[in-house]
């Protein structure tokens, strides 16, 4: 697994669109310091009846599966031994850590008393019975695992850089000092270089446990952020409560994550204009629609079973966001059958919006639409709790967006600009 | 490469499959009974005279301790009421008024139901609610507690209440007076103040001796049901009315708790972590054997890739 295959991208990070997700995430930052200060009702429509906002739909439940990419292509790469997908891992990785990672983030600006979140390491308090301390704890192991997984990114770039920039600031800093800079700082970074080339190979052998590490977890907490309804008997609605909602939002995740590596990869290639990756991509969108088949199967022989199909095409309130969940994702599962569509950027593209809006769609109507708490409860989300939601997702872009720029990433170009690709990697081994 | 890791797959199904099954027998043993000789109240509606001496009981007895205050409403802008519009992150009991016309109309007190088998106990990641074996009373620890309000979404009651406007904010629910005058009194405050006796405070083997004698007595007086006898398990909290609990807040129940059903699941993927710990392993297994047979193939592969983005081989399988 050569590090070889990745490179970095060599363009200015300072660009417009830095500046536009910079503001939104100090806006999202300032609101969260008035959350701490004035309490969650203070910035939040949520209320006794509704106390899961859109904070733990989106950010938590829903993140998490559109963080699923790096969890689907280890899926992929290493149990059925795809490795030609191997060069799209890594910005998966990176992704998914990012999604993970703030999703504990906000878990920490959502629950009212964050310090005492260390009782989930107290064995005393620990509670096999509820489907909460199976997904904090899973989720704990899991963004440690992915941070794991990227460490020889990290690791190839400490012992390539060459810290120019540090010398040059070192030796101005002296300067200003009237002193020269002494030698041993300059034998200090040498020997960071030297433990990161130590531990590399070391590394990329445990590797292989911390990546099955990384396909166990999220099997088991995404299973179980299904689970977490399941005690909601009397208030999430007919036609998504069920016991198979482990199954369902197992499944959910592994297709969201498949299609939001496709959408990835379009996106960064289109926004960092390199060449699209169309035969890989295509090669993931076969593997969708049969996953949807199978979620869609499921989904409705449940509800044949449960003796719920009228209700599903009823034309209500709740049968409308079904319906549209369904479409979304058997609408996007249709056109990835057909091989021409596959082969085109454009469709593929438009498949997997379909998607993922429709795995998200199914996120939210567990978790906000279909639930109903009773007579006179209501939710929408404040316009402060939206912001908040805002940054997150805004700091979670603008973090990838600089990381490509300074670490191995992205795929190395083989193909179409071959002499060019030869040229950046002569330049980053410079 | 394709033909061994489709057998592997379906022994990872086999493994699976019999952790899946090995959990169910353990969940099935694990029945729940319900405990007749813990404490609990009855609410008896037609007696209930709406005085609210309960409520003011209820917050000058464990004000301090349960951090209640007192309420506004938005029309009290004097200042002059104690005017709480339901339970909240101030108030742990709340005496309604339900009107069915002029002249027909049933009080109703709401707090905790001390569940038999309690969600928010079966939910809580932390155990900062527990439930009493000896005594049968579902307590908040705030001290435990980290405000995830999973307990909230779990409750079919909407019992626990969060405290929204606070900075440093708790759970805030009945706990039968565990630490403030049940110890000092042997009775809940609600129960001690109660001037026409519709609330009993006992056992729930007495209470629901009480509350059937009062169905036999006065079968007109009654609807021929005691809420909380079956629903969600059973409650400690009984209630008895002139009219339909639906229409009092007290909703239609299964005699299921749901924590049973959710557990059972839980517990069947989780039984004694072999599931995870199986398919841990044989992933390993999978993992470790493609990538020492794969590296060539790998190599391989990339270079093909170089000379002609070539149509991928996925659909073989
Ligand atoms: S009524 Fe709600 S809060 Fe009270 S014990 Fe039952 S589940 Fe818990
Ligand atoms: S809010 Fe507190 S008491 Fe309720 S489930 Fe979460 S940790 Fe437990
Ligand atoms: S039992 Fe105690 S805590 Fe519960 S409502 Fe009555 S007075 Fe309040």
């Amino acid at each position: 697994m050569g590090n070889d295959e990745y490179q970095k991208l060599n363009t200015r990070i300072l660009t417009p669109s830095f500046c536009v997700l910079l503001t939104l995430t100090l806006i999202g930052f300032a609101l969260m310091a008035v959350r701490f200060i004035k309490g969650i009702g203070a910035v939040s429509n949520m209320s006794d009846g509704y106390p899961w906002g859109i904070w733990i739909t989106y950010d938590v439940a829903t993140g998490t599966a559109i963080a699923c990419g790096g969890y689907a292509m280890a899926i992929l790469v290493y149990i059925r031994n795809r490795m030609h997908y191997h060069p799209m891992i890594r910005s998966a990785i990176l992704t998914s850590m990012f999604g993970y990672g703030l999703a504990g983030f906000s878990v920490m600006v959502d629950v009212g008393r964050p310090w005492n979140a260390y009782n989930f390491f107290i064995p005393s308090h620990w509670q096999a019975n509820s489907a909460m301390f199976e997904v904090a704890l899973c989720v704990m192991a899991y963004t440690t695992v992915l941070i794991i997984e990227f460490m020889p990114a990290i690791l190839t770039w400490i012992e390539r850089t060459e810290w120019r920039t540090l010398q040059h600031l070192l030796n101005k800093l002296y300067g200003r000092l009237g002193k020269p800079a002494p030698e041993h700082l300059a034998d200090r970074l040498e020997g960071v270089k030297e433990i990161a080339a130590w531990l590399k190979p070391r590394l990329d052998k445990a590797l292989i446990f911390i990546i099955v590490l990384g396909i166990t977890l999220p099997t088991m907490h995404q299973s179980s952020l299904g689970s977490l309804l399941l005690i909601a008997s009397t208030k999430l609605h007919p036609l998504w409560y069920t016991g198979f909602l482990p199954l369902l939002f197992l499944i959910n995740c592994v297709y969201i994550g498949y299609s939001i590596a496709i959408l990835e990869s379009v996106i960064s290639c289109y926004a960092f204009k390199r060449p699209f990756e169309t035969a890989e991509l295509a090669g993931l969108a076969r593997i969708i629609p049969w996953l949807t088949v199978i979620w869609l199967s499921v989904v409705v022989g449940d509800l044949a079973w449960r003796g719920q199909l009228a209700a599903a095409v009823s034309l209500d309130f709740y049968s409308r966001f079904f319906l549209l969940e369904f479409c979304l994702i058997g609408g996007g599962s249709l056109l990835l059958f057909s091989g021409r569509k596959r082969a085109s950027v454009r469709w593929l593209f438009v498949s997997a919006v379909l998607i993922v809006l429709g795995g998200a769609l199914y996120r939210f109507n567990v978790y906000l639409i279909g639930f109903n708490p009773g007579k006179g409860w209501h939710y929408f989300p404040a316009l402060a709790e939206l912001l908040i939601t805002v940054g997150i997702v805004a700091f979670e872009i603008l973090g990838y967006q600089v990381l490509v720029k300074i670490l191995p990433v992205l795929p190395r170009l083989h193909t179409r600009e071959q002499h060019e690709a030869a040229g950046h990697g002569a330049a980053e081994k410079a | 490469m394709r033909k061994p890791s489709r057998r592997q797959f379906l022994k990872i199904m086999g493994v699976g499959g019999a952790a899946l099954l090995a959990g169910r027998r353990a969940a099935a043993s694990e029945e729940h009974h319900v405990n007749n000789e813990t404490l609990g109240m009855l609410y008896d509606a037609t007696k209930c005279v709406g005085c609210k001496a309960c409520m003011a009981s209820c917050k000058r007895v464990n004000g301090d301790y349960g951090s209640l205050s007192y309420e506004r409403a938005p029309f009290d802008s004097d200042g002059l009421w104690d005017a709480p519009q339901d339970l909240s992150g101030s108030t742990r009991t709340l005496i309604k008024l339900f009107k069915e016309s002029e002249r027909e109309w049933s009080y109703v007190k709401y707090s905790c139901m001390h569940c038999q088998k309690p969600s928010c106990v079966s939910v809580c990641p932390v155990t900062a609610m527990t439930r009493d074996p000896v005594t049968g009373i579902v307590d908040y620890n705030k001290n435990a507690c980290i405000g995830c309000r999973y307990c909230q979404v779990a409750c079919a009651f909407t019992i626990p209440k969060f405290q929204w406007e606070k900075a440093i904010p708790q759970i805030v629910k009945c706990d039968l007076c565990k630490n403030t005058n049940l110890p000092k009194k042997g009775i809940s405050a609600c129960a001690e103040v109660c001037p026409t006796g519709a609330i009993m405070f006992g056992k729930r083997k007495d209470l629901l001796a009480e509350a059937n004698k009062r169905l036999q007595e006065h079968p007109g007086t009654y609807l021929d049901h005691i809420y909380g006898e079956k629903e969600l398990g059973g409650t400690n909290h009984l209630y008895l009315a002139a009219m339909q609990f639906n229409k009092l807040g007290l909703p239609v129940l299964k005699t299921e708790a749901p924590a049973e059903f959710s557990e059972k699941i839980q517990h069947t993927i989780y039984k004694g972590f072999i599931a995870p710990v199986a398919l841990y392993s044989t992933l390993c297994f999978i993992a470790i054997k493609n990538m020492r047979n794969g590296n060539g193939e790998h190599k391989a592969e990339h270079d093909a890739t170089t000379d002609k983005p070539k149509e991928d081989g996925d659909g073989k399988r």
